[in-house]
């Protein structure tokens, strides 16, 4: 089994640590992972901002690097799902079709896939999920709270398979962050505010990190929380995943 | 009517948050609505069923509208019902006009209708000399304080009980500083009691309108519809072409879901079936287009008529908790808002569908299971295409450049990383960028993964 690693523009750029996690964890479950050098960004900042029509180019290219994988894994849900959801070409919608099938974020690959029950990680701490809405509402990474429907979580599944870590249950279990891609800058102070109100349910439970499936949620609330020199941080979950003594 | 005409939503919204202490108070409180309509909708193993039979049923009614109101029109003057059709806000509003001045009426009274606050009625009205009064609560508050209702089903939910007291003081002489809701209500129910006595007319809103018998039915909690209705000479009731049911056995489906959906409650307090004037009334019925037809025509909004105003995905927003309703600068407000007025006037409410963040939350409380996140995005797409998106533009450009520079400068790492902070709109490192207002941005690495990638892992 060999699988595209598809690391997002941003962690790229800003949180290398959580991508060499993913991909020392792929490994270390013995999936033999390949890092097509010249991948860029899926396309959403610009889809999201109403500009789809400008994204053939990010798409082709998306096709380009990962066509021909197994499997292409991501540590991001919200890029994964915009890869699932408008990924198409002109020119080889065959291959587009073959890659929205295959593209899985990193959560549901070791739950669905690789159907991992047991890690050898230790992470010691108080711990509070953060689901992404891409990730819970998009790709059902966990039952929403919505819906009159039978609970589930797969981060939830795996962060029981770290020892010593505890996770902790927050008020408004799936709440957004408001990060929202060019949100966060348009519209700055609902933005911020409901990433301060998030923050609070963690510091309120008593958790020590926010953890999450997607580090843009994550970006946006470490900005708010090292503003305020909160003693609070964030971790990508294939960073904890990860983890040793 | 006090309203801001020059700022966008996130302008709006930034002044509503000037005062946290309200917007927590706006928050929590439309939270815990959710959460009682959570919990009432859980006690029905067929909850989901039930969502997913209205969904259909709607399906149905917008696909053959034309029969169905064709239908019920018949019905309707079977009963008794004189009809009007109005295309516009401008045509309602004129036939409203014309009914009254045949009567010579000069004051009405309403019970909630955002059709009618859509169509300004109440201005229009005035303006030609007669007095109308809102008999719903919330809505009456907002209407003595001269703003537009802030939610479709909680119309004064961003205001404190302290506000109302003060309102009160000013505008019916209660004793100031008085602020207990149940004596501000006595107020109230005094006050509007004695408009109820002297109202020779009545107008409603329609929640339900039953194609197979020509009836319609109006939910309320407070009893004022009926009220208004039954002591009225005139009634008139106003209706979007959408609010169709076909039979009346549907509605044993939509009132459950109308009432746990909007506040959690197994059933509104009254709901009121209309059918026939009773002996020396008239009863009117304007059946109003107003851009809904519009609506229909286009394949990928249509289904936001399948809309019950239950204002579910108000009281579940996120942007909508904490931005409060009158930054939507629409009648309609909030996520269903936002998808139905670029239909109305896309220039003007461009901004709507750039005040979410797509988190989804919407389309799962929505009790006729609207796509409404889905629609948010497609609309972006359709006011980026007709050139409406002055708001957003800056952007654009960014995205813009974005795409022509992806293939080729991205393979070159260290310019990618210089090229990316400059570009992308949430990271471009200036302090004008709004992100630095109240964030900081990641300490960037010494090295991307990119650069780790091709020093430490073998090429293949």
């Amino acid at each position: 089994m060999t699988a595209g690693l598809f690391i997002p523009c941003y962690v790229n750029q800003f949180y290398p640590s959580a991508a060499k996690s993913t991909l020392q964890l792929l490994k270390k479950l013995g999936v033999d992972v390949v890092y097509p050098a010249k991948q860029t960004c899926c396309g959403q900042p610009m889809s999201n901002s109403g500009f789809e029509y400008l994204s053939q180019g990010c798409n082709n290219l998306f096709i380009d690097n990962f066509s021909g994988f197994d499997y292409i894994v991501a540590p991001s849900a919200s890029c994964v799902l915009h890869i699932k959801d408008h990924l198409h070409s002109a020119q080889n919608e065959e291959l587009a079709t073959i890659i929205r099938t295959r593209v899985y974020e990193l959560v549901e690959f070791l739950t669905d896939v690789l159907k991992v029950e047991k890690l050898d990680a230790v992470f010691p701490h108080k711990v509070g999920i953060h689901h992404s809405c891409h990730g819970l509402r998009g790709l059902h990474l966990a039952q929403m709270s919505e819906l009159n429907a039978p609970p589930f979580s797969k981060p939830k599944r795996l962060l029981d398979m770290v020892q010593g870590l505890e996770q902790i249950t927050l008020d408004r279990s799936d709440e957004c962050c408001g990060f929202g891609g060019t949100f966060c800058v348009a519209e700055e102070a609902v933005s911020v505010k409901m990433g301060k109100d998030r923050v609070t349910d963690h510091t309120k439970n008593g958790a020590e990190y926010i953890t999450s499936s997607d580090l843009s949620c994550l970006m946006h609330l470490e900005g708010i929380l090292h503003r305020n020199k909160s003693s609070l941080k964030i971790i990508h979950i294939a960073e904890i995943l990860n983890s040793t003594v | 009517m006090k309203q801001s005409e020059t700022k966008d939503h996130a302008g709006l919204a930034e002044d509503f948050i000037k005062d946290e202490e309200r917007v927590n108070w706006h928050d929590g409180a439309l939270w815990y609505i959710r959460e009682k309509r959570d919990i009432a909708s859980k006690q029905i193993p067929e909850w989901e069923q039930l969502r997913e039979a209205a969904s259909k049923i709607k399906s149905n009614v917008i696909s053959n509208l034309h029969e169905y109101l064709l239908q019920f029109e018949a019905n309707l003057t079977k009963n008794g019902i004189i009809v009007h059709w109005a295309q516009n806000a401008q045509e309602h509003n004129e036939i409203v006009y014309s009914i009254l001045k045949a009567k010579e009426i000069n004051q009405m009274v309403k019970s909630k209708s955002m059709l009618t606050e859509e169509c300004h009625l109440n201005e229009y009205l005035g303006e030609r000399g007669i007095d109308v009064i809102n008999s719903d609560l919330g809505e009456y508050i907002q209407q003595i304080d001269n703003e537009p209702p802030s939610h479709i089903v909680l119309p004064c939910i961003h205001k404190r009980k302290e506000e109302i007291g003060e309102l009160f003081h000013e505008h019916l002489g209660t004793e100031k500083g008085l602020s207990d809701p149940t004596l501000l209500t006595r107020v109230a129910r005094k006050h509007l009691r004695n408009v109820f006595l002297t109202r020779r007319a009545a107008l409603t809103g329609v929640n339900f309108a039953v194609a197979e018998t020509g009836e319609y039915v109006v939910c309320t909690n407070e009893g004022n519809a009926d009220m208004g209705a039954h002591l009225s000479e005139v009634q008139i009731a106003s209706m979007g072409l959408e609010k169709i049911i076909p039979q009346k056995k549907h509605l044993g489906i939509f009132l459950r879901l109308l009432a746990r959906s909007a506040t959690g409650q197994p059933i509104t307090i009254y709901s009121s079936h209309y059918k026939k004037p009773r002996k020396g009334q008239e009863m009117h019925l304007i059946l109003v287009d107003a851009g809904r037809t519009r609506q229909l025509g286009r394949t990928d909004f249509r289904d936001s008529l399948k809309c019950i105003k239950c204002g579910g995905c108000m009281n579940t927003c996120p942007v909508y908790r904490k931005s409060g309703g009158l930054s939507y600068h629409n009648t309609i407000s909030g996520p269903i808002g936002a998808i139905l007025a670029p239909n109305l006037d896309m220039k003007k409410h461009a901004d709507l569908p750039y005040a979410s963040t797509l988190c989804g939350s919407c389309s799962n409380v929505c009790p006729v299971k609207i796509n409404i996140h889905e629609q948010l995005y497609k609309w972006r797409q359709v006011i980026v295409k007709e050139g409406c998106a002055a708001n957003t533009k800056a952007l654009g450009m960014k995205a813009m450049a974005w795409t022509l520079s992806s293939p080729g400068t991205f393979t070159n790492a260290g310019k990618a990383g210089r090229w990316f902070l400059h570009n992308i709109p949430f990271v471009v490192n200036n302090k004008l960028n709004p992100w630095y207002k109240q964030r900081d941005m990641p300490e960037g690495p010494k090295e991307s993964f990119a650069e780790w990638y091709a020093k430490n892992e073998p090429k293949r």
